[in-house]
């Protein structure tokens, strides 16, 4: 037995070496303040529960030596099955944890909610006044990552880049299959999902190339679905958007029904331009020329088909929304 | 009307000679294998002559001691399928790094993690409790069977034919490329054609018809069939928690019968439930499917938080502490179960008010849970432990347990899910559970019980064996999975570039093999302990001094349980009873009426997975013929008057004058 108990306190230590040396993780040190804040929150809800985790593993295993059968020394109590006060304190102490770690996760729930335009830029940093977020449109294909910037008017396949320090508003949506847009370094994850749009606030603090992908398994090509974040400077950015215009291509609609093809490890493409509407269309499922579109189709059935015409082209009505009831 | 037919397209729907994988080596010589040994089983089956046996003796047995073992069977053949996958996934994501890409391609390491999923949760882990619970409940409450002793013979069929059309899939066309809940629109019929989704849509259904109906048995029986004095806070915690479980699964299955219906309505017959397009909408699929599954795990661990109350007692020789608030805790779960499923999918895009609810109902039920960890640790405080191989997994358990159950509180945190959601820190956690919990734990109760349901205990040497290295196998297998999951690693990646990753997928891989050894330390446990039958024997009936009722019967018991049925006063009857000085009853006896066996249930079970198989295959003329035939089957069955049998009083006699004798001896 005592060899046992050795090996188990081995492998003990081995797993907490091995948690220590995971510090450099991506999660654990990312670059953006959302996941900074998020990489807190989960070490702290860890030493929370560690104060009544680490004391059941220590009573467990001194239980099970101090009372083990050999050891008459012990007292025994064979009728010894209730005590209030125990109960009290054994209900007690996860509650109170609990209470504390609920009220916690309200909090930031609330305050990292992803739809929630950021109030900071980092820690010291508020945000001023005359900085508007980077809009960046992301649509999931099978299997690469498209991204239209529609301030300025460019799009790329599989490379994204924004400038460090500015709020990025990302708008995200799907072409067929449920995928995840996932920037460890800068932010939690959100689902990209067809006919749907979610939303995530995240920024990016240090320069540097960060690995981006989806988190959630899509098919075929869902191992290499993945793209590089380049956190860029003011100038690099603007270099990065020049060398995009300068690549002279065009994203149209027929370009669009071309690259929505499935296909796997895609090469980084560059466009300079970008139909305007495409977005909107690839969200309401009516990039074919003659369907109709989403929001019109619901339009149709709510109000009947007279007023539905006479709305027809109007483009104001948001798309189909995956987050019900939310307001930002 | 019959001059566009086409016959073959009418026999064999889309079933074509390209539909056997002999382009795949690895499933070639997996079928050689399992050909080679299935026909040397059903040759020594004829030789020495045991058709006849299984068919009465088994088959067509409706004893709920016989379907329990039966049970247990299938899911420990199934843990080895599933175990299989497991380590072809391990061997993969060791290797494929950079130009190396591993040797399964993605069409194929996408079945495999799928089927793993699904064989572990669906042919392992609910087989093996729904066994034991067959087994036990009758005996723990004092009764003689089931309350409904024909539905549990069909019900197992119907599991057991679930696990074969799954099978089938292996070697006769593909398995789901989706994960193991089947997500749209990937399991749409516009993003899988093949029949991989329809072997996962029949092998679920068939086999949740069966889990369903023993969920009503089950939960009849505990309600109906108590021995007399056995008011429900003196029921034995391992009933109680099997009471909340068979609650959980009749509340719960019909929604998993309802959503998979949907996919199959929208795969088969056009309709837009789930579809991306004519209004359908995917997340409807994955609210539905995660409200049946979040009480499916309540389903696995609560049986086996009784297993462990159960086993705690016994080897501190002690009544369990706070019997009362465990059972509380048992019931607060069960209702808490239903209020949590969201937390599957944070990252969906809810407000965060919908979020922040379901994160904090998943963090209440760790108070329970908590409450129930304290009190076996106050079971032990003070008692006279005994460390055999139960009480081993039970200690590991719990140790092993807390970790798992830290890692599922943080997931629970809305914003810390958002960096670790589908990555493998959830992979490593709900193996931590799982394994840690639910596996732990019916490999606790198998050795537990072993000896009453065979007359003989297990060798300790190959269950300890077994025990230090399924745990330590654990650790090397998952720990660094929780690395990977904060190195920002998601499941279901078949191929890396970054080699940085590769050496903790190596460990992982090493952690498999360990587990490898442990799960065959279990089966030489098995064949040892059967070749020392005699000198493991166990005469009494209660080899470990038990507490319950189960252990007042000999071992095993006979095919009535009980000569007469108990008479219950406290908790912890049979405990009581052996306080007081009781006295086993050597006259009296009066016949006993029994129910008698019946070919009903495998033969329904065969003909529903031929059904399956027709409407996987797209045949729709055999599809017809055998629903009809089952319908007809059915119908026929009702008209067997044929259903029971009396044992007579000099046969109750003599067996258990034979026990007498035994007892004598001891």
């Amino acid at each position: 037995m005592q060899i046992f108990k050795y090996l188990r306190g081995v492998s003990l230590t081995l797993l907490v070496a091995a948690l220590l040396s995971g510090c450099d993780a991506v999660v654990m040190s990312p670059s953006g303040d959302v996941a900074v804040q998020q990489r807190d929150l989960l070490v702290w809800s860890t030493i929370l529960m560690l104060l009544v985790i680490v004391p059941v593993i220590v009573l467990t295993l001194w239980f099970a030596w101090r009372y083990r059968a050999s050891n008459t020394e012990a007292t025994y109590k064979p009728d010894w099955t209730h005590s209030t006060v125990l109960e009290l304190v054994i209900w007690a102490v996860p509650l109170l944890i609990i209470i504390a770690l609920g009220a916690m996760t309200w909090v930031y729930t609330h305050k990292l909610d992803p739809y929630r335009p950021l109030d900071r830029i980092d820690a010291n940093t508020p945000i001023p006044a005359d900085l508007e977020p980077l809009t960046v449109e992301v649509v999931a294909l099978d299997w690469k990552w498209l991204f239209i910037y529609p301030e300025q008017g460019i799009a790329t396949v599989n490379e994204l880049a924004a400038p460090v320090d500015q709020p990025i508003r990302f708008k995200i949506t799907a072409s067929t299959m449920m995928n995840s847009f996932f920037i460890p370094a800068m932010a939690g994850q959100i689902y990209a999902m067809a006919g749907m749009e979610t939303k995530l606030h995240g920024v990016i603090n240090e320069p540097g190339v960060y690995q981006g992908f989806s988190a959630n398994y899509s098919g075929a090509g869902y191992s290499h679905m993945k793209f590089q974040f380049h956190g860029l400077s003011e100038a690099d950015f603007q270099a990065w958007v020049d060398k995009n215009k300068a690549s002279g291509n065009t994203l149209s609609r027929e370009v669009y029904k071309a690259l929505e093809v499935p296909s796997i490890k895609d090469p980084v493409k560059r466009y300079a331009s970008v139909d305007p509407t495409l977005y909107h269309a690839i969200l309401n499922r009516c990039v074919d020329p003659g369907t109709v579109c989403m929001e019109d189709m619901m339009y149709h059935s709510g109000h009947g088909k007279q007023e539905a015409d006479a709305a027809e082209g109007h483009d104001a009505h948001a798309g189909h929304d995956a987050h019900g009831g939310h307001h930002e | 009307m019959f001059e566009n037919l086409d016959l073959t397209k009418l026999i064999f729907g889309r079933l074509t000679w390209d539909a056997i994988p002999f382009h795949d080596p690895i499933i070639l010589a997996t079928f050689a294998v399992v050909a080679v040994g299935g026909v040397a089983m059903l040759v020594a089956l004829t030789r020495y002559k045991l058709w006849g046996y299984l068919w009465t003796e088994w088959f067509t047995s409706i004893d709920h001691k016989k379907i329990g073992i039966m049970y247990i069977i299938l899911g420990l053949v199934m843990l080895l399928r599933g175990f299989a996958d497991a380590i072809m996934m391990r061997l993969q994501q060791a290797f494929a790094f950079g130009d190396n890409m591993g040797y399964l391609p993605p069409d194929h390491y996408d079945q495999i993690f799928t089927a793993h999923g699904v064989i572990m949760i669906f042919f392992v882990a609910m087989p093996l409790v729904t066994g034991i619970m067959n087994y036990l409940i009758p005996l723990q409450i004092g009764t003689r069977d089931v309350a409904f002793p024909f539905l549990n013979n069909f019900s197992f069929w119907m599991t057991a034919g679930g696990a074969a059309l799954m099978m089938v899939s292996l070697f006769v066309g593909e398995f789901a490329k989706t994960g193991w809940l089947a997500y749209p629109p990937l399991s749409g019929i516009l993003q899988s054609p093949g029949v991989g989704v329809d072997y996962y849509i029949w092998s679920l259904q068939i086999a949740g018809v069966g889990t369903l109906l023993s969920g009503i048995n089950l939960l009849v029986t505990i309600v109906k069939m108590r021995a007399p004095g056995m008011s429900l806070m003196k029921m034995p915690v391992f009933t109680w928690t099997s009471l909340c479980t068979n609650v959980l699964i009749v509340a719960a299955f019909p929604v998993l019968t309802a959503v998979l219906g949907m996919l199959t309505l929208d795969r088969y017959l056009g309709t837009a439930f789930f579809t991306n397009d004519m209004g359908g909408n995917a997340m409807m699929y994955v609210n539905l499917i995660w409200i049946w599954g979040h009480p499916e795990v309540y389903i696995l661990i609560l049986p086996v938080f009784g297993i462990f109350s159960e086993i705690v007692a016994t080897y501190s020789r002690k009544p369990l502490f706070g019997y009362t608030s465990m059972v509380y805790a048992t019931v607060v779960i069960t209702v808490l179960s239903y209020l949590v499923w969201l937390h599957h999918f944070f990252t969906m895009g809810s407000g965060a008010s919908v979020n922040s609810f379901f994160g904090i109902t998943t963090m209440i039920i760790s108070i329970p849970t908590g409450a129930k960890i304290f009190n076996w640790l106050f079971t032990m405080f003070r008692g006279r432990i005994k460390f055999d191989v139960p009480m081993l997994w039970t200690l590991g358990f719990m140790v092993t347990f807390v970790i798992g159950g830290m890692t599922g509180v943080l997931l629970a945190v809305p914003p810390v899910d958002f960096v670790l959601h589908n990555s493998l820190f959830l992979i490593a956690h709900f193996h931590n559970v799982i394994i840690g919990g639910v596996l732990f734990g019916l490999f606790a109760g198998i050795t537990y019980w072993f000896p009453k349901a065979t007359g003989y205990k297990l060798d300790e040497f190959w269950g300890k064996l077994s025990f230090w290295f399924w745990l330590i196998g654990f650790y090397f297998a998952f720990m660094p999975l929780y690395v990977l999951g904060l190195m920002g690693v998601t499941r279901r990646v078949s191929h890396f570039e970054d080699q940085s990753l590769q050496i903790w997928f190596q460990i992982a891989a090493f952690g498999a093999v360990l587990i490898a050894v442990g799960i065959a330390a279990f089966l030489i446990q098995l064949i040892v302990s059967f070749r020392r039958r005699e000198a493991l024997a166990d005469e009494t009936g209660d080899p470990w001094d038990g507490r319950t009722l189960e252990w007042s019967t000999s071992s095993p018991p006979p095919p009535y349980n009980f000569a007469f049925t108990p008479r219950v006063h406290d908790l912890d009857a049979w405990w009581q009873m052996k306080q007081h000085g009781f006295k086993r009853p050597e006259s009296g006896f009066i016949p006993i009426h029994m129910p008698k066996g019946t070919w009903a249930g495998i033969v329904l079970s065969a003909i529903s997975v031929a059904c399956g198989f027709a409407l996987i295959w797209h045949m729709w003329l055999a599809a017809a013929v055998t629903f009809v035939a089952l319908i007809g089957t059915a119908i026929y069955h009702t008209f067997n008057y044929d259903r029971d049998y009396y044992i007579p009083a000099e046969e109750v006699e003599r067996i258990e004058a034979e026990r007498t004798k035994v007892l004598a001896n001891v």
